[in-house]
């Protein structure tokens, strides 16, 4: 019978949903070191909760937030174009979850405003069409609420808390730019990458404005990207055991 | 420029990136070269960031607290150990270390 799913089926949902919110919540609970060290930067309460209501997506927040804590008003170009060139990865992750999605334009624009790492991960991880959907709407749903409510707290807190360096704030947005870095250091290709731009940002924030060294930084991405250095090439292994 | 103008125009730009994966066709992923390109250009930006955050004050280099509790932070997403829990550790680490006055 159609309507009766069996147990096969209805399992992917439930993991879908389960591995939604489990994301969900993780991420949500940083959202208290962003919002305060978003006060800590100088951003007023309001300005702090615009940024993850509209901008919503962790690494563009903190990088934006971050050049404005070291290079003020002065730093803001660079600030904005930081952001942007991080939150072009989630130009990939439409692409890639665009088919999943379906529905109209009200469906697709909720859909857009949520494509994100995390939604991206837990979507594209689930075995069948039905289960991505859900994991989609699941982590989207959990993470926006979340984090949008612990941004308020960490917001409200970190005017109460004075300097933020007392309580390793400062150490916080390190540690966590690492954590979403992390998983994509699985090839020698982006290790190196990382590698060069670490060296290339850290040699010139004595010699540029703030925000500038991280820019020049994607540049080592770019050259090793067009040229495909450090890649490892498996294209003629590939090519011989293709069936004729 | 005033702070309120850039975290619009920084928050509409990010919005707008988002709504563009669902405008592009998804032909512009099958060129190898602009795939690889912006997928490491996001693995740069990190790194970079990390390093700026970790070792820099303004435009000053300055190693601090901060440079122990990343380096912390490292070995424990290498045990697998939960992404909240490292970054809760790590900024306990800096705060410890702070405290104890053994680093800045």
């Amino acid at each position: 019978m159609a309507a009766r799913a069996s147990v096969a089926d209805r399992d992917p949902l439930r993991a879908a949903t389960r591995s939604g919110v489990a994301v969900g919540v993780a991420t949500a609970a940083y959202g208290v070191s962003f919002g305060a060290l978003s006060v800590a930067a100088g951003l007023d309460i309001w300005q702090t909760c615009v940024l993850s209501l509209v901008m919503f997506t962790g690494g563009s927040q903190y990088a934006i937030v971050g050049v404005i804590a070291s290079g003020g008003l002065a730093a803001g170009p660079a600030g904005i174009a930081g952001a942007a060139l991080l939150g072009a990865r989630n130009v990939l992750y439409g692409i890639r979850v665009k088919p999943m999605i379906g529905g109209g334009f009200w469906r697709k624009t909720a859909a857009a405003m949520l494509t994100i790492d995390e939604t991206t991960a837990v979507s594209t991880a689930q075995p069948t069409l039905a289960a991505q959907r859900r994991g989609f709407w699941v982590t989207g749903l959990v993470v926006y609420l979340g984090w949008n409510l612990t941004t308020l707290v960490g917001a409200l807190l970190g005017d109460a808390l004075g300097d933020v360096r007392q309580y390793g704030l400062d150490a916080a947005a390190g540690a966590a730019f690492l954590g979403l870095l992390w998983p994509r250091l699985r090839e020698l290709q982006p290790v190196a990458v990382a590698i060069g731009a670490a060296v290339v940002a850290t040699a010139l924030v004595p010699v540029l404005p703030a925000g500038l060294p991280v820019l020049l930084a994607a540049a080592v991405a770019v050259v090793v990207g067009m040229f495909d250095l450090f890649a490892v090439r498996a294209a003629a292994l590939d090519a011989e055991e293709e069936p004729t | 420029m005033t702070l309120w103008q850039i975290v619009l125009l920084a928050s509409i730009a990010c919005l707008a990136l988002k709504f563009a994966g669902y405008l592009v066709p998804s032909s512009v992923l099958e060129k190898p070269a602009a795939a690889r390109t912006a997928n490491l250009v996001t693995v740069a930006l990190l790194a970079a960031l990390i390093a700026v955050q970790t070792v820099s004050t303004g435009t000053a280099l300055v190693v601090d607290a901060r440079v122990p509790a990343v380096a912390l932070a490292a070995v424990l997403f290498a045990l697998r150990v939960p992404f909240v829990v490292v970054v809760i550790a790590a900024a306990a680490a800096a705060a410890v270390l702070r405290l104890l006055g053994w680093a800045a």
